[in-house]
């Protein structure tokens, strides 16, 4: 009834084999070389952009970027004072893309930030940015405002400090880490499942028939997960300036 | 076959598998509950804030993109208890 197709084991959905290095703590594989791509690309279109009064060409891609960033992530969630913070919200927002969109360019395929340890780091990059900037700013009144908020009766601090701790120390980078992390992970098993469904069915016989309906899906869920790659990277760059901005200004 | 046919045989089929093969095929079935569960939540608190949101740019097209930017926020806080039952999905399904 069905073709007889070598599927790869389902761990190859998450783990590659390595390019070099093999088996040593450095090991490189194609997750390595992707990351490497996504630091390089934007580091790239940001050294040949001009530095022109009148942007042309590249320059307007890169001008557009920061732009982007600047007002819709910087301005909407931290205000003015947070243009310190411009720089790594602007590096964030392009690694997270670029490592998303090799998700859907061939020969790839994968989504760099689908392995637990890239959205893990930059997660905890963002907590230690966001602790370290309330400790900077309040000294330890930060500590004692995030977990003492005012406003509240005596007595409810027992209730109220263990959740504001465990939500502001510890569900924040666990819910930014697995928000990318399955994100990416679930849109990449969905890419697989088409893809494998439209070769299957397209080399079953009679079953061809319905070849149009799950390519025409692939086609879809690819632009689909296209805007889904930069939804995720505007999101997390966009709930860094937010915890940055709780840290900034505690009280309100 | 009625559903009570299909659940007894599945009982039989049950009774002679190993302790692991047992606690393989709960676990799928489990892993794929967990997800299904997980996403009803999310899915009605997307539903109704993405809804309202709509409402909001529609009576007040000046501040769309202010509600637009905390819809996002919305979503990236309501979505995140539907993307915890999938990675227990995955970890119960390949661990």
């Amino acid at each position: 009834m069905f073709a007889k197709l070598e599927f790869p084991p389902i761990e190859n959905l998450v783990e590659w084999p390595a390019i070099f290095f093999e088996d040593a703590a450095y090991e490189f594989n194609k997750i390595g070389l992707i990351s490497v791509l996504a630091m390089v690309i934007p580091a790239f279109i940001f050294l040949i952009a001009g530095r022109d009064m009148v942007p042309r060409g590249v320059q307007n891609l890169a001008e557009m970027t920061v732009q982007f960033v600047e007002r819709q992530v910087m301005m909407s969630a931290i205000g003015p004072d947070g243009r310190a913070f411009l720089p790594l919200l602007v590096s964030l927002f392009l690694f997270i893309f670029f490592g998303n969109i090799f998700e859907v360019i061939p020969t790839f395929h994968m989504p760099a930030n689908a392995r637990m340890a890239n959205p893990l780091f930059l997660a905890l990059l963002t907590w230690l940015v966001f602790i370290g900037a309330g400790l900077k700013h309040h000294g330890l009144g930060y500590i004692k405002a995030s977990l003492f908020p005012p406003g509240v009766p005596k007595a409810l601090y027992l209730l109220v400090t263990p959740i504001e701790a465990l939500s502001t120390f510890l569900l924040r980078p666990f819910g930014l880490a697995v928000r990318l992390f399955a994100n990416m992970l679930a849109g990449h098993i969905l890419l697989v499942t088409f893809g494998v469904l439209s070769i299957t069915v397209l080399k079953s016989g009679v079953l061809a028939v319905v070849f149009p309906l799950s390519f025409g899906m692939l086609v879809a869920l690819t632009g689909f997960e296209i805007m889904v790659s930069f939804l995720q990277a505007y999101i997390f760059s966009l709930l860094a300036a937010v915890y940055i901005d709780s840290s900034l200004h505690p009280h309100h | 076959m009625s559903v009570l046919a299909m659940a007894t045989e599945a009982i039989e089929l049950a009774q002679d598998l190993t302790p692991d093969e047992a606690k393989a095929n709960a676990a799928a079935s489990g892993a794929g509950m967990a997800y299904g569960l997980a996403a009803i939540g999310p899915g009605i608190g997307i539903g109704y804030l993405v809804g309202q949101s709509v409402q909001a740019m529609a009576r007040q097209p000046e501040a769309a993109s202010q509600v637009q930017t905390t819809m996002f926020l919305g979503i990236a806080f309501t979505e995140a208890l539907a993307l915890i039952g999938f990675v227990v999905f995955i970890l119960l399904k390949f661990v």
